[in-house]
């Protein structure tokens, strides 16, 4: 860290992802337009324009083709990213399994954006939500700096060998993808170094030689064979154990990239806030968390022991990680931007009472389904959500299990 | 153009198999010989890249592969953005001087149905980007793979379990989709068709298509007995009535020029030749209510269409037939 030159430019969200994208060495971007996510690729085609990066920019036809051709090109051994969004991200939905199956270790900036109809292009998190078993690695953000880091992670995050799997750096649409904040680069020799060339592993033949995990006419490999019943199942449970080593890896990047850039967002799955004596605490992902925190400072100024946990990492889901951080907890709000029709509860809602189930003494859980198609949530909503927590405690008796934040009656 | 390459059938016959032996293909495969010719005709280090399909699924049952070059299946709609990937990788990874081959030919493989129909828009858009890589439709006429679903590469009249005859509808209602003609109105630099009966002719197509620069497109018919109702040892021979009754003439488009491959000009000189499509169509299950009184009127009509087309491709690769010129 103390070496490092480190230089402040106002970017959005969007462009805070394109300068890591244009730092990080990427071979291949492929991608397709759609709002909130345009400016990424709009940004990278100044720099592809201009002779800035070492990088094959090709605009398909369809998100589809987007992300197969990044699948391709890092089964043939290339670093590749892309973005989307939205409809984008649901036409890629079939890609996105065939690409966790492949082991390739895609990197995708999603602008997170609600689903059609009605058409919206505001932000919420039903698009990446939607996409939760799709063996990708999810990281939420919460600002444009936590964009630009993250996204420089999520290359040594997936293309660690323990790992192998696909990342999607979600950040709230138009919330941070268009909004200008001050963001602390890195230099790009730095990065480069960070990220280093990818390496692809090495794997053993069935003639017992070692030989690249990719396409490579000296070591010709069939790739993205048919399985049947027989050997399906062990694919499946090897994709699910490389999300358990991301757990690790994930935690030990953030430790290393705090060495370098000086800034950790907690262990890298968890982001806590004044929560260690917390008796009323909210769950939430992305940008609200910064509204919740401004909250939690004025609730504590009052002498209410008001915490938040922000879950960075979603998918690995730190299972143990939670449970240890809200042990103490006596009422808890999980903030969903995300309906889970007829499921009773958003998604974050039903995996958080999921993990606390087996704690000894756990917290009364109750779900607010907030912000869908770019709704403002205010400071006085958060405030509202705490004074039913303490409401809870108080009366040891939960109302409404799911609720709805700043919804017309 | 014409390629460098020349070759006698024993040069052929000794280069090793690159789509190997042990797949699972049915009896009497057309599509099964025809990528082992395909393989036959690469010049050097060669990555091939699969749609979903019979060929696909055949050849790559885990732990088992029939292919001796690098590989690669990702899902159905997507050969050609395969292709994109791997043509756009290898091009920075030599750049930025990461792998060692100066030179990788990229092979794209699909059925009918990944190219006719759910592949015809990453098909479209890579040839439109310009990406330099042979895409090879190898045209069994229907999804046989699902087991013998009618296509948008599906003939006029053929029965298949989704446009099947009955005492009503006599099989298919369309029209076969142009395709290659699709593809020569992109504008790209090579589209030819071909047939496995003529071997050579689809070899040395096969060459030309990966030796040009930038995307290349080659429309190969290839019998399916299962599906077609035909005996599995006639599927070469109907790949030689197939072109002898001109229902699948073979011809080249070179920068959108279009000219009859010798098989089909030796037609077109001698119309005399040509045999009647009644002969290619009756020895198919798929076509066997057409010789029932109740439809028979569709030969005709299958006649004049093949016909009319003929005489199309013929005005397209400047000849006339003298016959009908008068």
């Amino acid at each position: 860290m103390k070496d490092v030159m480190k230089q402040v430019l106002a970017l959005n969200g969007d462009e805070a992802v394109a300068y890591a994208v244009k730092q990080s060495d990427v071979d291949i971007v492929a991608a397709y337009p759609i709002t909130p996510q345009t400016i990424i690729v709009e940004k990278f085609s100044e720099y592809v324009a201009n002779g800035e990066v070492e990088t094959e920019f090709v605009c398909t036809e369809s998100e589809h083709s987007a992300l197969t051709a990044c699948l391709a090109a890092s089964a043939t051994g290339a670093r590749a990213f892309t973005a989307s969004a939205s409809a984008g991200l649901a036409l890629m939905h079939e890609m996105l399994f065939v690409t966790s199956g492949c082991r390739a270790p895609v990197v995708m900036a999603i602008a997170n954006r609600a689903y059609s109809a009605p058409l919206n292009i505001h932000g919420d998190h039903s698009d990446t939500m939607a996409q939760r078993d799709s063996g990708w690695i999810q990281i939420y953000v919460e600002n444009a700096q936590e964009a630009y880091d993250s996204v420089i992670q999520a290359f040594r995050i997936g293309e660690n060998n323990e790992v192998l799997l696909p990342v999607i750096v979600g950040l709230d649409g138009f919330t941070l993808s268009h909004t200008l904040e001050n963001v602390e680069v890195l230099p790009d020799d730095a990065v480069k170094k960070f990220v280093g060339i990818r390496q692809v592993p090495l794997v053993t033949t069935h003639e017992g030689k070692s030989a690249p995990f990719k396409l490579d006419p000296e070591n010709p490999m069939s790739m993205g064979p048919i399985a049947l019943p027989n050997y399906y199942f062990e694919f499946k449970r090897q994709q699910d154990e490389a999300m358990k080593n991301a757990l690790k890896i994930i935690q030990q990047v953030n430790v290393e990239y705090a060495k370098l850039s000086g800034r950790k967002y907690g262990n890298g799955l968890l982001d806590a806030y004044r929560l260690d004596d917390a008796e009323i605490a909210i769950i939430c992902l992305g940008s609200t968390a910064g509204t919740v925190k401004a909250v939690v400072d004025e609730l504590r100024e009052e002498g209410i022991k008001a915490g938040l946990l922000r879950i960075r990492t979603f998918r690995p889901l730190p299972v143990q990680e939670i449970r240890e951080a809200l042990g103490k907890v006596k009422a808890l709000a999980v903030m969903d931007r995300c309906i889970s029709f007829g499921g009773n509860g958003g998604p974050v809602f039903h995996e958080i009472r999921h993990v606390l189930y087996d704690l000894p003494m756990r917290p009364n859980v109750v779900n607010y389904i907030y912000g869908l198609g770019g709704r403002d949530t205010s400071p006085r909503q958060i405030r509202e959500i705490y004074s039913d927590l303490q409401k809870i405690v108080k009366t040891k008796r939960v109302g409404e299990l799911v609720n709805y934040v700043g919804l017309r009656s | 153009m014409q390629s460098e390459w020349k070759f006698t059938a024993k040069d052929i016959a000794e280069k090793p198999d690159l789509f190997m032996s042990g797949h699972r293909a049915c009896a009497g495969c057309g599509p099964a010989t025809v990528l082992r010719l395909i393989m036959k005709a690469v010049r050097g280090p060669t990555i091939v890249t699969n749609a979903t399909g019979c060929m696909e699924v055949v050849s790559s049952i885990y732990p088992y592969t029939s292919w001796a070059v690098p590989w690669l299946h990702t899902a159905f709609e997507n050969a050609a953005a395969n292709a994109s990937g791997i043509e756009t990788a290898l091009k920075i990874l030599r750049k930025k001087g990461r792998i060692k081959q100066q030179q990788v030919d990229v092979i794209a493989l699909a059925g009918d149905g990944g190219t006719y129909d759910i592949g015809i828009q990453a098909l479209s858009g890579a040839v439109e980007r310009g990406h330099d890589f042979l895409f090879v439709l190898y045209d069994n006429e229907a999804y046989m793979n699902t087991g013998i679903q009618r296509s948008g590469g599906t003939p006029y009249g053929a029965s298949t379990t989704t446009s099947q005859a009955g005492t009503v509808v006599p099989g298919k209602l369309e029209q076969k989709k142009p395709i290659a003609d699709i593809m020569v109105a992109h504008e790209m630099p090579y589209v030819a068709t071909a047939s496995p009966y003529y071997w050579r002719d689809l070899i040395e197509k096969v060459r030309k298509g990966i030796e040009v620069n930038g995307p290349a497109f080659l429309h190969v018919f290839a019998p399916c007995p299962r599906g077609w109702r035909s005996d599995p040892a006639k599927s070469i021979e109907l790949s030689r009535l197939a072109v002898e009754t001109c229902i699948f003439p073979l011809w080249e488009a070179i920068n959108g020029e279009y000219r009859l491959s010798t098989p089909s000009k030796v037609l077109a000189l001698a119309p005399q030749k040509k045999k009647t499509v009644k002969e290619y169509l009756q020895v198919q299950g798929r076509f066997r209510h057409l010789f029932t009184p109740k439809f028979e009127k569709m030969l005709n009509e299958i006649q004049q269409i093949t016909d009319a087309k003929w005489q199309r491709l013929l005005k397209k690769c400047g000849m006339t037939q003298p016959a009908k010129a008068a």
